[in-house]
C-alpha cells in the first residue's frame, strides 16, 4: 500500500485533450482509491501544463492519463517534456486507453512507465501502478 | 429407469447469478400469470397503433427495411468524402457524419487543446469550406444525412443548409437528422461547451428554425447511446433518454411552440447491447412510454407526435480488443436485437473499433452483417416477432416501471436540467459502470477473450491516422482566414454576440456568419464570450 517513503501512493488521474469519455478514468480512479492510494482526479479537458501543475501541487508519485481519442503521442511527449523542464523526473507517467500496438515502443521510448489497453483488468492496473511508484 | 431420465432432464441449477448484463434478476421460467394484467389494445396494440409497443408502422419491415446507416468520418473532409461515396456505392442508404473532437468542441485546429485531436475521431470540419468538400459530388436532395454533433449543432446545420443552397437544393428538401442532444452530453458523453441553460436555448432556437423551414429534417436525436456507453443499465438508458425528451418538449412548449408542430420531427437514438431480450424489451417499452407521455403529459394529438422513431447503434463498449473477429458475432446479435425491437435505422460497429477507427474492409463486413439480417434470417417477415412472449412482455413491463420510477425522481428534482446540475444521472451511471466492472473482475460476467477463453494473438492491421491532417487542416484554415472578407466575418460575429445577449433566434446570425466563412471556433468563441464555459466538478 505504501511506497518506500512510508506514505500512501499519490496518483493524479487525468483526462487530457478534448475527449469527454470519462468512464475508464473514473472506474480506474475508484479502483486505485479502493486499493488504498490517494487519488486526485483532474476532471476533463486538462492541458499538459495543467496536468503537470496538478502533479506538482499534489506531490504525486504517478500521473495516470486516460486517452481514447488517438492523441496519446503528442500529449505524452508534451507531458514528458514538461516533467523534465520542471525537474519532476521522479514522477512516473502511465497511460491507458485506445492505443495502437505500433505506438507502444514509442511511448516507452518517451519514458512512459506503463501502457494499459482495452480489457486490462483493474487488478493489473493497481499492481502496475504500485510497482512503478515503488 | 424413469427416475434416472428425470434426473438427467432436470439437473440442479448452477449457482452463477442469472441476471441480465444490467444486473436484472431473471427467473427460470415465465408463464401466462406473469402478464395476466396485460391488455392487448391498451398496452400493446397492433404495429402502427397506439401505444405503438409493437412498432410505429403497420407493415414494419415488409413496407420498408430499416435504413442501413453507417457512421463514418476521419481525417480530412476529402478523405471522408471518398468513404461516403464508397458506402453509398455498396448499398448504404444514408450518410452519418462523425466529426473530430475539435469540431465537436467548437475549437479550430490550431487551438492548443486541439493538440493531437485533429481528424482522429472523425472528420475535421472547421468552416463551410470543409463542408463543401465533405459533400462534394453527393446530391443532398437525394441522400439523407445524420450528423452527430451537439454543442455546435446549430453551426453544422447552417453549414449543411448552405451546401444544399450551393447545390441548388432548397432547405425544405433537405432530409436528415442532427443529434443536438446537449442533455446527454452533460449526463454522459461530456462534450459540452456552454452551461446547461444557454445550451438549451441554442437547441430550442434550432428546433424552432427547423420546424419553420425544414419539414423533412429531424431537428434532434435524443440519445441514450452515449448514456449506455458510459456504463448505465438498460433501464437507466431508457429513463434518462426519455426524460431528456420530456425536457426538450417542455422547453419548446414553454418557448411558445405548439407540441404537434415539432414533436413529429423528434427522433431517438438507442444502444443495442449484448443482453438480447432485455434490449428488445427496452425498445418496446420506449415506444409505449413515449406515446403515453406525449398524449397524457403534453396533450399531443398528431399520431406522429406520439410515435417514437429511433436509430440504433450496436454497443461499441461491448467490442473487445482481444480476438477482434469475435466482435462480428457480437455485433450481429446486437443488430438482430435492434431489428426485433423495431428500429428505423441501424449502424453496426466494425470488428476493429476497440483498436481504432475502422478500416474499409471492417466497415464492409459491418454493413454486410445488416444485409444478412435483412435478407437471410427471415426476421423481417412479421412485425414484433416476440410480442406476446410471456418473458419479453414481463421484461417490457419491468423496464417500463423502472423508467417511470426515475421519471418521478427527476420530476421531484425540478426536471432534467436541474437533475443534471446536481449530478444525479452522472452519479447513477458512474455507480452502475463500476458495479459492472467489478462483476467482470469477479468473473460473474464473462467477456469472451477478456476474462475467459483468453489466448495469445498477433496484432491486426488497423487504420492509423497520423498528424498529417492536423498540419494540413491548420494550413487550410490559415489560408481561409487570409482570403475571406474578414470585415464581413467580424460584423457577423458581433451580430451573433448581440443576439446571444438578447432573445432572438440564434440560427439567423449563425447562418450569416457561416456564409461569411467564419470558423466553428470563432462562432463558439463569440458565444463563450457571452455565456461562459461549463465546467463539471471532477468527482469519481
Amino acid at each position: 500500500m505504501d511506497n518506500d517513503t512510508g506514505r500512501k501512493i499519490r496518483v493524479v488521474v487525468a483526462k487530457p485533450g478534448l475527449d469527454g469519455h470519462d468512464r475508464g478514468a473514473k472506474v480506474v480512479a475508484r479502483a486505485l482509491r479502493d486499493a488504498g492510494m490517494e487519488v486526485i482526479y483532474t476532471g476533463l479537458r486538462q492541458s499538459p501544463e495543467q496536468i503537470v501543475a496538478a502533479a506538482a501541487q499534489e506531490d504525486a508519485d504517478v500521473i495516470g492519463l486516460s486517452i481514447l481519442s488517438g492523441a496519446h503521442l503528442p500529449i505524452c511527449e508534451r507531458i514528458v517534456a514538461l516533467l523534465k523542464e520542471k525537474q519532476m523526473g521522479d514522477v512516473k507517467l502511465v497511460v491507458g486507453g485506445i492505443i495502437p500496438a505500433q505506438d507502444i515502443p514509442e511511448l516507452q521510448k518517451l519514458g512512459v512507465a506503463g501502457v494499459f489497453l482495452p480489457g486490462a483488468s483493474l487488478q493489473d492496473i493497481v499492481d502496475q501502478v504500485r510497482a512503478v511508484a515503488a | 429407469m424413469s427416475k434416472v431420465l428425470d434426473e438427467k432432464a432436470a439437473p440442479a441449477a448452477r449457482t452463477r447469478p442469472f441476471t441480465t448484463i444490467s444486473g436484472r434478476e431473471i427467473r427460470p421460467l415465465y408463464r401466462p400469470e406473469d402478464v395476466k394484467d396485460l391488455d392487448y389494445a391498451r398496452d400493446l396494440g397492433d404495429p402502427g397503433q397506439f401505444p405503438y409497443t409493437r412498432g410505429v408502422h403497420p407493415t414494419m419491415y415488409r413496407g420498408k427495411v430499416w435504413t442501413m446507416r453507417q457512421f463514418a468520418g476521419f481525417g480530412s473532409a476529402a478523405q471522408t468524402n471518398e468513404r461516403f461515396k464508397y458506402l453509398l456505392a455498396n448499398g448504404g442508404a444514408g450518410l452519418s457524419v462523425a466529426f473530430d473532437l475539435p469540431t465537436l468542441m467548437g475549437r479550430d485546429p490550431d487551438h492548443p487543446l486541439s493538440l493531437g485531436e485533429v481528424g482522429k475521431c472523425g472528420v475535421a470540419v472547421t468552416s463551410l469550406a470543409d463542408m463543401e468538400t465533405l459533400f462534394d459530388g453527393i446530391p443532398l436532395g437525394e441522400v439523407s444525412t445524420s450528423m452527430t454533433i451537439n454543442s455546435p449543432a446549430a453551426m453544422l446545420v447552417a453549414f449543411y443548409i448552405l451546401v444544399g443552397e450551393k447545390q441548388g437544393v432548397p432547405q425544405a428538401q433537405l432530409s436528415g437528422t442532427v443529434q443536438a442532444d446537449i442533455l446527454k452530453e452533460f449526463i454522459a458523453q461530456k462534450e459540452y461547451i456552454f452551461p446547461p441553460r444557454p445550451s438549451m436555448r441554442l437547441i430550442v432556437d434550432m428546433i424552432q428554425y427547423c420546424t419553420d423551414h425544414m419539414p423533412k429534417w429531424n431537428s434532434i436525436s435524443i440519445s441514450g447511446y452515449h448514456i449506455r456507453e458510459a456504463g448505465s443499465t438498460a433501464a437507466q438508458e431508457l429513463a434518462f433518454t426519455l426524460r431528456d425528451g420530456i425536457e426538450y418538449v417542455q422547453w419548446c412548449v414553454d418557448a411558445g411552440m405548439d407540441v404537434d408542430s415539432f414533436a413529429p420531427r423528434l427522433s431517438f437514438f438507442f444502444n443495442s447491447h449484448s443482453d438480447f431480450f432485455e434490449e428488445i424489451a427496452k425498445f418496446r417499452a420506449a415506444r409505449r412510454i413515449w406515446a403515453r407521455t406525449m398524449k397524457e403529459r403534453f396533450g399531443a394529438k398528431n399520431p406522429r407526435s406520439l410515435m417514437l422513431r429511433f436509430h440504433t447503434q450496436t454497443a461499441g463498449v461491448s467490442l473487445t480488443a482481444q480476438q477482434p473477429y469475435n466482435n462480428v458475432a457480437r455485433t450481429a446479435l446486437q443488430a438482430l436485437a435492434a431489428v426485433m425491437g423495431g428500429t428505423q435505422s441501424l449502424h453496426t460497429n466494425s470488428l476493429d473499433e476497440a483498436l481504432a477507427l475502422p478500416t474499409e474492409e471492417a466497415v464492409t463486413i459491418a454493413l454486410r452483417t445488416q444485409q444478412i439480417v435483412a435478407d437471410e434470417t427471415g426476421v423481417i417477415n412479421a412485425a414484433d416477432p416476440l410480442g406476446g412472449s410471456w418473458f419479453v412482455e414481463k421484461l417490457t413491463n419491468e423496464i417500463e416501471a423502472d423508467a417511470l420510477e426515475y421519471f418521478r425522481k427527476i420530476d421531484a428534482m425540478g426536471g432534467m436540467v436541474a437533475a443534471v446540475e446536481r449530478g444525479f444521472p452522472q452519479r447513477e451511471i458512474g455507480e452502475a459502470s463500476f458495479q459492472f466492472q467489478k462483476a467482470v473482475e469477479r468473473k460473474e460476467k464473462i467477456v469472451v477473450g477478456v476474462n475467459d477463453y483468453v489466448m495469445d494473438e498477433k496484432p491486426m492491421p488497423i487504420l492509423y491516422i497520423d498528424e498529417t491532417t492536423a498540419r494540413e487542416q491548420t494550413a487550410r484554415v490559415e489560408a481561409l482566414r487570409a482570403t475571406r472578407d474578414n470585415e464581413r466575418v467580424e460584423k457577423a460575429l458581433a451580430k451573433l454576440k448581440d443576439t446571444a445577449r438578447g432573445s432572438d433566434n440564434l440560427m439567423y446570425p449563425i447562418l450569416e456568419a457561416s456564409r461569411a466563412y467564419a470558423t466553428i471556433g470563432e462562432m463558439c468563441d463569440a458565444l463563450r464570450e457571452v455565456w461562459g464555459e461549463y465546467e463539471e466538478a471532477p468527482t469519481f
